[in-house]
């Protein structure tokens, strides 16, 4: 704050308390021009009239109290312009002095588990209950509150992964996001090729597919997607490629891999490590890992 | 002096008397603010918002998101631990006008950027519960199909450089060119994609 400011502060504030003092005395004082019955001379409705009283003495002292408690306030807290109070007290330092004892009360608590093998963790409550409430503040908005994801949004209870299922790897997941890219086909396949590879991908889960065109599709399946998809197709978990082998389908059902091949397919997971530190996202993991396992 | 009973018996003067008394704590409360770096200037790295965001910006605001939606995490320990850090006041100079709302329908949306994923947002937004099945936020389909209104965030920008954002010419120029080919879903998914990005998400 400026010094003009600051001495602005000062000085209004000051005369103000000074004038309500004035203000408090002046009114409080009997009237001099009383009326012989003690009345304002007011008469409402014929009949009704005010009593000419003063102020109740408690009730003004009151009045007082509040004065010097505002006196009182601006000598310890800040109040007047850039005068820190002589407690220093600041809305910051508070902040901070309540952060740091939930941290340190949250640290003492995950002592307890968090250095533990995560096998250990998982059989803990307290440790699945915090990972239960920190993935539903951060993770259910995707995945869904019971975990089983959405159309595009992985299962985390089915045990099919992604980008794998160590415990290491879920952390990773977490930390720093995952972005899987699966490019447009459609060009280097033709519509033909698409409607080929499409059959043979079916064949592989099994599902009812035209067997000339799967036939068809397995060279240019074997050309096109094994850089990713691996040579039997089930999936690479370095590169987030799915399965393609156990009917198992993250956009809702085999339909999507025709649209997978015309316009590709990208998903994304923001990391979580802006949001969560470490010993939160090792809890997290851990409920996520638990999942699969019950 | 004036005499009580003449205050009384005129609202006209009782008025102007409040006002007086009020305009005080304005002076103490407020007027010192508007001097102060911290309140008024941009935190670092606070870019004002781009033809997509303003667009965006706009539709939040006609749509009514703050009804539900704040945009303001308080420097309390829970909003810190859910939200992440506290908002700035440096963070808000860009918003004319603010969005820091006092209901929460929903979560607060201060630092909702980059929190999810674009496609995230334009399924949300089109049928919140295909992604949230307990949500109760109204869908908002039209969006996709509104191609976004050039004309506006053309004259939004305009206005707001008059106010004081340091647009360029370019920027203004650019406006028809940045939004080509975009609808509201783009510019309000874009516009929240940018909110609270300047400042680090996590409090520590």
């Amino acid at each position: 704050m400026s010094n003009f400011w600051h001495w602005t502060v000062i000085i209004v504030v000051a005369l103000h308390i000074v004038a309500y003092c004035w203000l408090l005395f002046a009114t409080a004082k009997k009237k001099t021009d009383k009326l012989a019955d003690n009345t304002t001379g007011h008469v409402w409705d014929d009949d009704i009239t005010e009593l000419d009283n003063p102020m109740p003495r408690w009730w003004l002292w009151l009045f007082v109290g509040t004065i010097i408690f505002s006196v009182i306030y601006l000598i310890l807290y800040p109040g007047m312009g850039n005068y820190k109070g002589t407690k220093e007290w600041t809305q910051l330092g508070e902040f901070q002095a309540a952060y740091q004892e939930v941290v340190e009360a949250r640290e003492e608590t995950y002592a307890a588990f968090i250095n533990k093998p995560v096998d250990e963790i998982i059989k803990d409550d307290t440790a699945m209950l915090l990972g239960q409430r920190i993935y539903a503040n951060n993770c259910a908005q995707c995945h869904a509150s019971d975990a089983k994801g959405g159309y595009g949004y992985p299962n985390l209870t089915d045990n099919d992964w992604k980008w794998g299922g160590e415990f290491e790897t879920i952390i990773q997941s977490i930390t720093n996001g995952r972005t899987g890219i699966m490019t447009p086909w459609a060009g280097p396949l033709g519509e033909e090729g698409v409607q080929q590879v499409a059959a043979y991908v079916r064949s592989l889960s099994g599902i009812e597919h035209d067997a000339a065109l799967a036939e068809a599709g397995a060279p240019k399946f074997q050309m096109f997607c094994t850089a990713c998809h691996g040579p039997e197709g089930k999936g690479n978990q370095m590169l987030g490629a799915p399965n393609l082998t156990d009917d198992n389908w993250l956009y809702g059902s085999h339909e999507i891999i025709e649209t997978a091949l015309y316009e590709g397919l990208q998903g994304h997971m923001p990391p979580q490590n802006e949001v969560l530190d470490e010993h939160r996202i090792k809890l997290v993991a851990a409920y996520v890992y638990s999942l699969s396992r019950k | 002096m004036i005499k009580h009973e003449k205050v009384e018996r005129n609202v006209g003067l009782l008025g102007v008397l409040i006002a007086i008394v009020i305009s005080f704590s304005a002076i103490i409360e407020i007027i010192p603010l508007f001097s102060q770096a911290s309140v008024v200037e941009p935190v670092e790295g606070m870019k004002p918002r781009n033809a997509l965001q303003l667009a965006g910006q706009n539709i939040y605001v006609a749509e009514g998101c703050y009804n539900c939606h704040s945009q303001q995490i308080r420097p309390f320990v829970d909003e810190t631990l859910r939200y992440g850090h506290y908002s700035l006041a440096g963070e808000s100079v860009y918003d004319r006008p603010h969005q820091w709302g006092s209901k929460r329908t929903g979560p607060d949306l201060a630092r909702v950027g980059g929190r999810y994923s674009d496609e995230w947002h334009e399924i949300h937004l089109i049928d919140p519960r295909a992604l949230v099945p307990e949500s109760n936020m109204p869908g908002y389909p039209w969006l996709a199909e509104t191609p976004v209104d050039v004309e506006q965030t053309y004259k939004s920008m305009k206005v707001l450089r008059m106010l004081g954002h340091p647009y360029s010419d370019e920027d203004l120029a650019g406006v028809a060119d940045a939004l080509a080919d975009k609808t509201d879903l783009d510019a309000l998914v874009a516009y929240l994609q940018n909110l609270g990005t300047a400042v680090s998400r996590r409090y520590q």
